[in-house]
C-alpha cells in the first residue's frame, strides 16, 4: 500500500506554505507532486544533481546559478534544498496580479513583489553576495551565456560598457539600486513571472 | 486420528473435482479458442463492466471529499504551468527594438537574464522529457493502490470494493494468468523444438506460423490484452522492418498476435535464453551476443541480410530503444532507417485506466513488473497500422527516422520529442549548451551568416519553445 503525493504532506504545512508564499492549495500539492518526482533518493530533499537530471535545466547556459538559487546557504556540494525551500524559491515566480486578492497591509512585502523579483536576477550575478557586480562577476556571466563565441577582448567592452551606462557612483561596480534604475522601463513582472495554473 | 479419515477423502475428492472443473472450464473458454483464433467476447464485456464500475468509484470519492470539505488531488494532466509559445530569440529581440540605437556594436542587456532565468525555472516546475520515463497519472481512480492519491478520502463502500476487487485481482486473475502464460511458454518451447526436427520448406514454415501465432494467443490471454488493430490491410509483409514506439516488452506480444515476425535483440540467461533458443529453431530470429551489440555494421549486415531474403518474415524493430510511457513518441535510433528497404509503422496506445503498462525500468525488475501486470484488471491497447514509407530522393537516415517518427506520434495521439529516450538514465551532451551559446553569441553580436544557413542549422522545437538540435 504506497502513500502517494498528497498524503505525505500535512495539511498544517501547506497552510503555513500558503501563507508564506500565496499559492493555492491545489498549486502546493500540485508543485509537491512534481518535487517528490524529482527527488531520486526518496529523502525528502533534493540535491545538486536531482536538479541536473532535468535536461531542459541542464543545456541552460545559466543552469549552475538557477540552480544556486535554491541553495541559499552556501556553495556546498553536499547540500539539500526541502520542499519549503523549493516553494519559497519558486514564489519568487508568482504572477504580481495574483497578490491583489489578499492585500494585507500588515504583511511583509510578498515574496514575488517587483523588487523581489529584481534582486532575485540581481543574485544571479552577485555570486559572493556583497550587494555589487563587479566587473569579474559580470564578465563570468557573459561567459557563461556565449560560451566560447565571442572573444575575450570583445566580451570585456560589453563588460565595461555595461557597467558604465549603470554605475552613477563611480565605484567601478553595479550596485542593487543601480541595477533598479537601469531595469525601470523593463516588464519585470512580466520577464519573471510564471503562469502556475490552478 | 481415526475420525479425519472420511474429512480427508471428502476433502481429496473436493479438490479433485475443482482441480477438474477448473482446467476444463480453463481449455473450452480460454485455450481452444486461442488456438483456434476465434473469441466469445468475454474480455469485452469484462472491460464495460469495469469502466462503469470506475465511473462510480471516482463519483464517490470526489462526493466523499466534498463532504469532509477536503481537497480532492487532481493530477496534473493539464500541466501545472501555462509556458509562453516565444522562442528564446524572439524574446531577447524584444528587448533590443525597444532602444533606438541600431548600431553595429553588440548589445547587450542586464535584463536577458532573466530569459534564461526563468526558462530555467519552468523546467525545473515542468520539463518535457523527465515526466516522460514514470507511469502516466489518471484522472479517474482504477481501485489499484498503485495509482491512488486520495488514499485517506476513501469511504466505507469504496473500501469494501477495493477489498473485493484485490481479492478477485490475486486469488481468481493472478493464478489464473499464471497457469496461462505457463501453458503457453511450455507450448512455444516444446512444439518450437519439435517443428525444427523436420527439414526446412514449406511444411515447416507453415507449422512455425502457426504454432507461434497459437502460443501468442494464449499469452495474451494470459494477460487479459484487450487489443484493436486498425488498418489490418497495412500489415507489414516479408522483406520489410515494422518499426513501432515502444513501452514495455509486452509490444511485442501484442504484435505477434496478429502476425508473424523476426525479433531482434540481445541473448539472455535463463527462461528468456530458454526460449530465445526455441525459437531460433523453426523460424529465423536474430540474437545478438551482448559484444556483437555495439557493432553496428555488424547489426546493420545481419539486418540487412535478413531482409533481403524475401522468404523472411519482416523484423520488429523499436527504434527508441528504451521504454517511454506512453505519452510520447523519443527520438529514433537512426541504425534501421539505413538498411533501404521498405518502412512499416505500428502506433501502440495503451488505455491506462485498466492497468499502466509502461515498464519503469529503474523502479523494477522485470519479475515484479510481470506479477503488477498479471495483477492489474486488463491491459487495453490500440494497434494502428500505417501505410509503408520508404526512404525518399534526398532525404537521409535521420530525416527519414523523423518523418516515420512523426507519423506514429500523429496516429497515436502521442507527443512528438526530438529528445533522446537514453536520457532516462545518460546525461545530456555538452553540444545542446554550445548550440544555446551559440545562438546568444548570434544575438549579442549580429548576425554575420546568412538566413538560410541558420535555418538548416536548427530546428526550433515549438513544445520547449528553446532551440534543439537535431542530432544522431
Amino acid at each position: 500500500m504506497g502513500s502517494r503525493a498528497s498524503t505525505l504532506l500535512r495539511e498544517e504545512e501547506i497552510e503555513e506554505i500558503k501563507k508564506e508564499t500565496g499559492f493555492s492549495h491545489s498549486q502546493i500539492t500540485r508543485l509537491y507532486s512534481r518535487f517528490t518526482s524529482l527527488d531520486k533518493g526518496e529523502n525528502g530533499t533534493l540535491s545538486r544533481e536531482d536538479f541536473q537530471r532535468i535536461p531542459e535545466l541542464a543545456i541552460n547556459p545559466l543552469g549552475d546559478r538557477i540552480i544556486n538559487a535554491f541553495f541559499p546557504e552556501g556553495l556546498d556540494r553536499e547540500d539539500q534544498v526541502n520542499f519549503r525551500g523549493f516553494m519559497r524559491t519558486l514564489a519568487h515566480f508568482r504572477p504580481i496580479e495574483d497578490n491583489e486578492k489578499n492585500k494585507d497591509p500588515t504583511a511583509s512585502e510578498p515574496l514575488n513583489s517587483r523588487t523581489n523579483k529584481l534582486l532575485f536576477a540581481f543574485r544571479l550575478y552577485d555570486l559572493d553576495r556583497d550587494d555589487k557586480i563587479s566587473r569579474d562577476e559580470l564578465l563570468q556571466v557573459l561567459r557563461m551565456m556565449v560560451g566560447v563565441n565571442i572573444s575575450d577582448e570583445q566580451l570585456g567592452s560589453i563588460a565595461d560598457r555595461t557597467i558604465q551606462e549603470a554605475d552613477q557612483n563611480g565605484d567601478n561596480s553595479i550596485s542593487f539600486n543601480e541595477f533598479i534604475k537601469v531595469l525601470e522601463k523593463v516588464d519585470v513582472e512580466q520577464k519573471m513571472s510564471i503562469r502556475f495554473l490552478h | 486420528m481415526g475420525w479425519l479419515l472420511p474429512f480427508d477423502n471428502l476433502l481429496c475428492m473436493a479438490l479433485g473435482i475443482s482441480f477438474t472443473v477448473w482446467f476444463t472450464s480453463l481449455l473450452v473458454f480460454i485455450i481452444v479458442p486461442a488456438i483456434l483464433g476465434v473469441s466469445f467476447g468475454i474480455r469485452k464485456l469484462y472491460m464495460n463492466s469495469l469502466l462503469k464500475i470506475f465511473e462510480w468509484a471516482t463519483l464517490r470519492m470526489e462526493r466523499g471529499a466534498k463532504e469532509k470539505n477536503q481537497h480532492l488531488y487532481k493530477p496534473y494532466s493539464n500541466g501545472i504551468i501555462a509556458k509562453e509559445m516565444s522562442t528564446l530569440e524572439q524574446e531577447i529581440q524584444e528587448l533590443r527594438s525597444s532602444s533606438t540605437t541600431l548600431s553595429s556594436e553588440p548589445e547587450f542587456e542586464m535584463a536577458d537574464i532573466m530569459s534564461f532565468c526563468r526558462r530555467g525555472v519552468e523546467s525545473i516546475v515542468d520539463d518535457e522529457v523527465t515526466k516522460r520515463f514514470s507511469a502516466e497519472e489518471l484522472e479517474s481512480w482504477n481501485l489499484l493502490t498503485r495509482s491512488n492519491y486520495n488514499f485517506r478520502h476513501i469511504s466505507l463502500r469504496l473500501s469494501v470494493l477495493w477489498g473485493l476487487g484485490l481479492l478477485i485481482r490475486y486469488s481468481f486473475l493472478l493464478p489464473l494468468r499464471i497457469t496461462l502464460a505457463a501453458t503457453g511458454i511450455g507450448l512455444l518451447v516444446v512444439l518450437t523444438t519439435i517443428v525444427g526436427f523436420l527439414p526446412s520448406g514449406r511444411l515447416r514454415t507453415y507449422l512455425s506460423e502457426k504454432i507461434h501465432m497459437m502460443c501468442y494467443r494464449i499469452c495474451v490471454r494470459a494477460l487479459t490484452a484487450i487489443i484493436t488493430y486498425h488498418n489490418s490491410e497495412n500489415k507489414p509483409k516479408n522483406g520489410g522492418i515494422c518499426v513501432a514506439n515502444h513501452t514495455t516488452p509486452i509490444d511485442v506480444i501484442i504484435l505477434a498476435n496478429d502476425g508473424c515476425y523476426s525479433m531482434v535483440g540481445q541473448v539472455h540467461g535463463g527462461l528468456i535464453g530458454v526460449v530465445q533458443r526455441a525459437m531460433v529453431k523453426s523460424s529465423p530470429h536474430i540474437w545478438f551476443e551482448r559484444s556483437e551489440v555495439k557493432d553496428r555494421h555488424l547489426v546493420a549486415k545481419m539486418l540487412s541480410n535478413h531482409v533481403a531474403d524475401k522468404t523472411n518474415h519482416p523484423i520488429l524493430i523499436f527504434p527508441e530503444g528504451t521504454c517511454i510511457n506512453n505519452t510520447s513518441v523519443m527520438m529514433f535510433k537512426k541504425g534501421s532507417f539505413e538498411i533501404g528497404c521498405t518502412v512499416y509503422p505500428v502506433a501502440i496506445k495503451y488505455d491506462p485506466r485498466f492497468g499502466d503498462a509502461f515498464w519503469n525500468s529503474g523502479k523494477f525488475g522485470m519479475v515484479s513488473y510481470l506479477l503488477r501486470m498479471m495483477s492489474s484488471w486488463a491491459i487495453v491497447c490500440s494497434v494502428w497500422y500505417l501505410p509503408p514509407v520508404n526512404r525518399e530522393e534526398g532525404e537521409d537516415a535521420v530525416q527519414f527516422a523523423n518523418r516515420v517518427k512523426a507519423a506514429i506520434a500523429r496516429q497515436g495521439g502521442l507527443v512528438d520529442l526530438l529528445w533522446d529516450g537514453g536520457l532516462k538514465r545518460g546525461k545530456v551532451k555538452d553540444t545542446f549548451r554550445e548550440e544555446q551559446q551559440k545562438l546568444y553569441s548570434k544575438v549579442l553580436v549580429g548576425d554575420q551568416e546568412d538566413q538560410t544557413g541558420r535555418s538548416e542549422y536548427f530546428t526550433i522545437c515549438s513544445v520547449t519553445g528553446i532551440f534543439t538540435h537535431n542530432h544522431f
